[in-house]
């Protein structure tokens, strides 16, 4: 569904990705790790088009750059702070993008009842928390129903209640069949969400996992009530049930 | 997929950088929304409002005069809206302009925009043409109250023609101004180009013109066209002609034209107008479709 070859991209002389290489199959939750400025937003914002870059991205075998449109109609994107005009309403910023999406506007009620935003259609965007924020950007980027969805720091801005409630949602949302490429330094969210860990380090993949799969059914979401929550940053401890997978040689394609 | 994939019109303007359709369906709303922030926005009304109170008080002092001079009507108070016009608009214009892009591009909102299924070229234009409607509403109101207040003198026909040179002269300031959001990268270095413009077109420009014609000893008809290359002295003289004023108040260049060019005087001064918005409107696309946000 996600093909990213050999990405490369800098800005001015400072190189912030080298040769980025992977896949992500449809149905796969894949997260990107790392440290604050290792890449991982840069990779996702050339996954959008959004950057100019050296390398090859496709979705669905779609060229971002030479078919940007109908493969940004395949995704769903929630950035890491939703930044949109403070004064448009909750439900006028909805139709908007129901118009862009060309989808009907019945289904605003419903995705704003998704994320738990039912009541707050009147609010003007700037009165609303970070977490709220956060809600409204899913809530946006899954107006169209897309089948990719591109997540930067999904859970950044919220506090442990909503954090629990949004991973609930995107678990859900994977187990759907959506295809998930995420960013995060919150192992909690590895663990949870993700089938396929990218360790990016100073702009390269220096790590890919496999998260075991008897884990991803303990976080199921019947059974979130009893996962234990990590509320603090921790991107240096290792991946518990996870293991290591050979790194693919030279050009080789993670499957 | 949902209705997403639906078919729909679609015009191709011409290859770019993540594409450079315009999908009429996607224009639409961004058009809508553009109009609906800047009529929101705090320095259109602010703009409009003085506009409307600067118009009045020059409508007031036109009545007065009238009762004394025995003559009336929208066309005197018209000829004194020109320097309001040529004061004014410009300014909001293309302050409005420069900020534009490069507000949304800070605040992460141009980011987010084009993370949708929406090309560069259709953000663009439906940044001009809802900024071109807005200015147009504020300059309808502002013409529009000082016509109410000579209400029973107005020339309908004087008061279309001055609202629409009004509305051609803002449509190309707000093209310059869209030129420097493309190309600046802080929305105070925006406002600080767009100033400099306006003192540039409304002073400078003039003062070196002078200047130039009396070193070089400019010819009358190279002054004329060295003149229409400043985009407010087109505007003054199509406005000024399009009272059927002589325009030998604008001096030897005003009444060379006139006499070389005769009724066409009017179709070059717009002509220039219309350059000066089309040539900063593409420039201004090419640089924002292809550099990094």
């Amino acid at each position: 569904m996600i093909r990213v070859h050999e990405l490369t991209k800098s800005f001015g002389r400072s190189r912030v990705l080298t040769g980025v290489t992977f896949t992500v199959a449809p149905g796969e939750a894949v997260a990107m790790w790392g440290p604050n400025g290792a890449g991982k937003s840069t990779a996702l914002r050339c996954v959008l088009g959004l950057l100019r870059y050296h390398g090859d991205i496709a979705i669905n075998n779609m060229d971002i750059r030479t078919s940007g449109r109908a493969a940004r109609r395949l995704i769903g994107y929630v950035p890491q702070e939703l930044s949109f005009y403070d004064d448009l309403r909750v439900r006028e910023a909805m139709r908007l993008f129901t118009k862009i999406r060309r989808v009907p506007t019945s289904r605003i009620a419903q995705r704003l009842a998704d994320v738990g935003l039912t009541g707050h259609e009147r609010k003007h965007i700037g009165d609303l928390s970070g977490g709220m924020k956060q809600k409204l950007a899913i809530a946006i980027a899954l107006l169209a129903d897309p089948p990719v969805l591109l997540l930067d720091e999904p859970t950044s801005n919220l506090d442990a209640a909503s954090r629990r409630e949004v991973l609930d949602s995107l678990i859900a949302l994977r187990n759907n069949g959506k295809t998930i490429l995420f960013t995060s330094h919150r192992s909690e969210e590895m663990e949870r969400l993700a089938n396929r860990v990218l360790t990016i380090e100073n702009g390269v993949i220096v790590d890919r996992r496999v998260v075991e799969q008897s884990k991803k059914c303990d976080s199921t979401p019947d059974e979130l009530g009893s996962t234990r929550l990590q509320s603090a940053p921790d991107h240096s401890r290792p991946l518990r049930d996870a293991r290591t997978v050979p790194t693919p040689s030279t050009n080789g394609v993670t499957p | 997929m949902t209705s997403a994939a639906i078919s729909h019109p679609s015009v191709r303007l011409s290859p770019g950088h993540g594409g450079a359709w315009i999908d009429l369906h996607v224009l639409a709303p961004l058009v809508k929304k553009e109009l609906r922030d800047t009529l929101r926005n705090k320095w259109i009304v602010l703009y409009t409002i003085g506009f409307c109170v600067l118009a009045l008080g020059l409508a007031s002092l036109a009545r007065a005069s009238a009762d004394m001079a025995g003559f009336a009507g929208f066309g005197r108070t018209a000829a004194s809206l020109i320097n309001l016009v040529l004061l004014l608009t410009p300014l909001m214009a293309l302050s409005v302009g420069a900020t534009s892009l490069v507000n949304d591009r800070e605040r992460g909102m141009l980011s987010y925009l084009l993370a949708q299924p929406v090309t560069r070229t259709e953000v663009y234009l439906a940044k001009f043409i809802g900024l071109g409607l807005a200015m147009g509403v504020s300059i309808l109101v502002g013409f529009g109250v000082s016509a109410m207040a000579l209400s029973g003198a107005s020339d309908a026909g004087l008061f279309v023609r001055m609202t629409a040179l009004a509305f051609i002269l803002a449509l190309s300031m707000l093209a310059v101004g869209m030129l420097i959001s493309a190309i600046v990268r802080r929305s105070g270095s925006a406002t600080g180009l767009a100033v400099f413009c306006w003192l540039t077109f409304v002073l400078l420009a003039d003062v070196g013109l002078m200047g130039a014609a009396i070193a070089f000893r400019m010819r009358i008809d190279t002054l004329f066209f060295v003149a229409l290359a400043n985009p407010l002295q087109a505007f003054k003289m199509a406005a000024l002609s399009s009272f059927g004023a002589s325009l030998d108040v604008l001096g030897p260049s005003g009444l060379w034209a006139s006499t070389e060019f005769g009724s066409a005087l009017p179709v070059i001064l717009i002509s220039s107008l219309v350059v000066w918005t089309v040539a900063p409107l593409l420039a201004g696309w090419f640089i924002f479709v292809r550099r990094p946000l």
